[in-house]
């Protein structure tokens, strides 16, 4: 198939002065022209786009943004969000591609300070679409501290692509005395999680047709980046930081255990889990532990500062539900990840990587 | 919660026969629950849960694959399943393959999907591999009478449906096999209910208990098994009584019998079980893939090594297999225990592959 593929040159919109000619934005749809890089692309990203995320950066509508820097250490993510359907409870496609990059960032102690925003529409795409979507980020953009520094923006003969994708990167600073990372993980931290883990997947799972089922669960789509600072505000001894997205908490925790050579013990009556989430697995034969999270994090603490972390992440909004959930048990020679849950009966079995994707079961 | 499961355990190997108990379950949902949560650990030392051929998956015949394999090469036609067929190695390839080729196969959550698919594109020959015991088979029944109601021409289901109570009266009959209660399946109970096991706690005197799929219902159900060897009263029963009813849903069993009627089915592993299979009834036919898509014999052979179907019987347990994490894992599995989500092998691999 043929792929048409308009590039936006930000420099011929500099000449437009797009800050002088603002207008309202009055297409309905999306269309080939939005992309061609001539007037309907510059009345999209003057009269809409810097509409909502308009900022002394953004505007000089430059081929890079230039920012000030510092000798800090710099934090630097990039993630592409491809979601169906775009609008679930709790959240949207543009909300989930500001707050996966904003909590990537976040992960590494940075304040997070510039990202870069990429769109790929689909020719015929709805415009009222694309502002709740707009709206949303801007949103989750003002929570966070962040901007949106630089950009794109193309469009696709219909069917080529499925109505939006969305990518974001992002940069932020690091204090010099920081050093949150996995390697740094050692034998006797605490695991603490900020709350009920399956949300996000389990609202996806809900909205999607071929499941016939009504719940009440909204994703757990949020920016991370106030509860990290109150971490990072009341212990010098954070270790590491991870947030459970794709894979869900299992699939992090396997990782982290790899990457720091170290061995986890999980207690799973520790572990919230709603129960419509709990339930909605139980339908579909589905372990919560592998689904899909986009506002929970693992944070890895010195055992003697695990308390204190603990009440401050439970004064954050999005920690209310903080649990120790485990520690790291020892050290681990042979460099693969061993990660042990202690189950309800007080078994114990390991906790894997998953080979393919859940699905559902049909016995 | 907690209290209530340590009590269990407690009074559960309290009330442990002190001979060999095998209790065999029969559902992949089980089989997974029983590794997930560890229930081996907790019950008594000369109690062996041993998983029977209750993975609709792993059940399927290589010679179906290849039969379906062959359509795919034959005519152009589009094909939806659910995610776990996909990777099952039929005798040469497998329909993952076909797909990675180029096929025009597709992963479905349920038959109304390819049915969907086909109303809105007409000029596309759309086959449904359908798939599962007495759970899905409604499903399949609904979406054919509406197909037939809609008077839909480019739809079709490749048929591999099986029923369970029939399996397990081969798996009874089979002397090598040495079973002493069913775990009787779930989901499936709900649709069936608890009268068709009636003839084995009856005739076999083997006691049946159908559980639910948490920690507690397993636990619960195995101590209502030992409750029925210790009285010696073999009976059915019904421990997942949130869902499941002695009568199961009749409106659902009614819908099978109005599209299918039994017939012998050979399952992957125990060859060929009488009445275990359906076929379609003549005013459905039309439907029936084998019939439009007639292709020419295809020989199939078992995958050398591989011992599912010992598995499946509940004679050898998946690490007793000389290929088992070694050549077969999940990431290149050989035999369809390892392949389903929901198979013995693969249960055993994700969660207890550390304690063997």
């Amino acid at each position: 198939m043929k792929k048409k593929d308009y590039d936006i040159r930000p420099k011929l919109i500099n000449i437009m002065e797009p800050e002088k000619n603002k207008k309202i934005f009055k297409d309905k749809i999306i269309q080939l022209s939005h992309g061609d890089g001539g007037i309907k692309t510059s009345e999209l990203i003057s009269n809409l786009i810097l509409k909502y995320f308009g900022n002394k950066t953004l505007n000089k509508l430059m081929d890079s943004a230039v920012i000030k820097g510092s000798s800090q250490k710099i934090a630097f993510t990039t993630d592409s969000f491809v979601v169906n359907p775009i609008f679930f409870p709790g959240g949207d496609i543009g909300k989930l591609a500001v707050c996966g990059t904003i909590n990537d960032l976040v992960t590494s102690g940075c304040t997070p300070s510039g990202l870069s925003l990429s769109f790929i529409l689909e020719e015929g795409f709805a415009v009222k679409d694309l502002i709740k979507i707009l709206s949303s980020m801007k949103k989750v953009l003002k929570e966070s501290g962040a901007v949106i520094v630089t950009g794109d923006t193309k469009v696709v003969e219909r069917g080529i692509a499925d109505k939006i994708y969305i990518n974001t990167s992002g940069i932020g600073f690091i204090p010099d005395k920081l050093d949150i990372s996995p390697c740094r993980i050692k034998e006797g931290d605490a695991i603490l999680l900020n709350g009920d883990i399956g949300e996000h997947g389990a609202a996806i799972l809900g909205e999607r047709k071929e499941f016939d089922f009504k719940s009440d669960i909204k994703s757990d789509c949020a920016p991370l980046s106030s509860l990290v600072s109150d971490i990072i505000s009341v212990s010098s001894n954070i270790h590491a930081l991870r947030d459970a997205t794709r894979g869900g908490l299992a699939s992090i925790l396997f990782e982290l255990s790899e990457a720091s050579n170290t061995t986890f013990e999980i207690h799973e009556e520790k572990i919230p889990v709603k129960k419509e989430v709990r339930g909605i697995c139980e339908f579909l034969g589905l372990d919560p532990l592998y689904m899909t999270n986009e506002g929970k994090m693992a944070v890895f603490v010195d055992k003697k500062d695990a308390e204190a972390v603990l009440n401050k992440m439970k004064k954050n909004k999005y920690g209310k539900n903080s649990r120790i959930i485990g520690r790291v048990s020892g050290k681990n020679k042979d460099k693969s990840g061993r990660v042990f849950l202690i189950t309800e009966l007080g078994t114990r079995r390991i906790l894997d990587l998953q080979y393919s994707e859940q699905l559902p079961r049909i016995c | 919660m907690k209290n209530n499961i340590k009590e269990m355990i407690k009074s559960l190997n309290g009330c442990a026969a002190d001979r060999p108990v095998n209790i065999m379950e029969v559902c992949g949902t089980h089989t997974m629950s029983i590794s997930r949560h560890g229930i081996r650990q907790v019950i008594p030392e000369k109690t062996s849960l041993i998983s029977g051929p209750g993975c609709p998956v792993c059940v399927t015949s290589a010679n179906d694959i290849d039969i379906m394999l062959e359509i795919i090469d034959s005519y152009d036609v589009t094909v939806f399943t659910f995610g776990d067929m996909l990777r099952v190695p039929g005798t040469r390839s497998s329909l993952y393959a076909k797909k990675s080729e180029g096929r025009d196969i597709n992963i479905c959550y349920s038959p109304a999907d390819a049915l969907d698919f086909a109303v809105k594109n007409p000029d596309r020959k759309v086959i449904f591999i359908a798939i599962g015991f007495e759970t899905t088979i409604p499903l399949t029944s609904v979406i054919l009478k509406r197909a037939y109601q809609m008077k839909t021409g480019n739809f079709y289901i490749y048929n591999t449906h099986k029923l369970i109570p029939e399996a397990l009266e081969a798996l009874i009959s089979d002397k090598q096999v040495k079973i002493d209660a069913f775990l009787c399946p779930g989901h499936v109970s709900a649709i069936i209910g608890s009268r068709p096991y009636d003839f084995i706690a009856k005739n076999y005197n083997i006691p049946c208990v159908i559980s639910g799929f948490e920690a507690h219902d397993i636990l619960e159900s195995i101590i209502m098994i030992f409750d029925q060897i210790k009285k010696d009263e073999p009976d059915v029963e019904i421990q997942y009584s949130r869902v499941v009813r002695e009568e199961g849903n009749p409106e659902a069993v009614k819908s099978i019998y109005e599209v299918f009627k039994k017939v012998d089915s050979c399952w992957r592993g125990l060859g060929i079980i009488k009445g275990s299979g359906l076929r379609l009834k003549k005013k459905f036919l039309k439907f029936d893939a084998k019939i439009n898509f007639p292709v020419k014999k295809v020989i199939s052979r078992e995958l050398p090594g591989c011992e599912c179907g010992e598995i499946l019987k509940g004679l050898k347990k998946p690490y007793e297999c000389r290929l088992f994490s070694k050549v077969c894992k999940p990431e290149n599995p050989i035999g369809p225990c390892m392949v389903s989500s929901e198979g013995s092998c693969a249960a055993y691999y994700k969660y207890e592959k550390e304690r063997l």
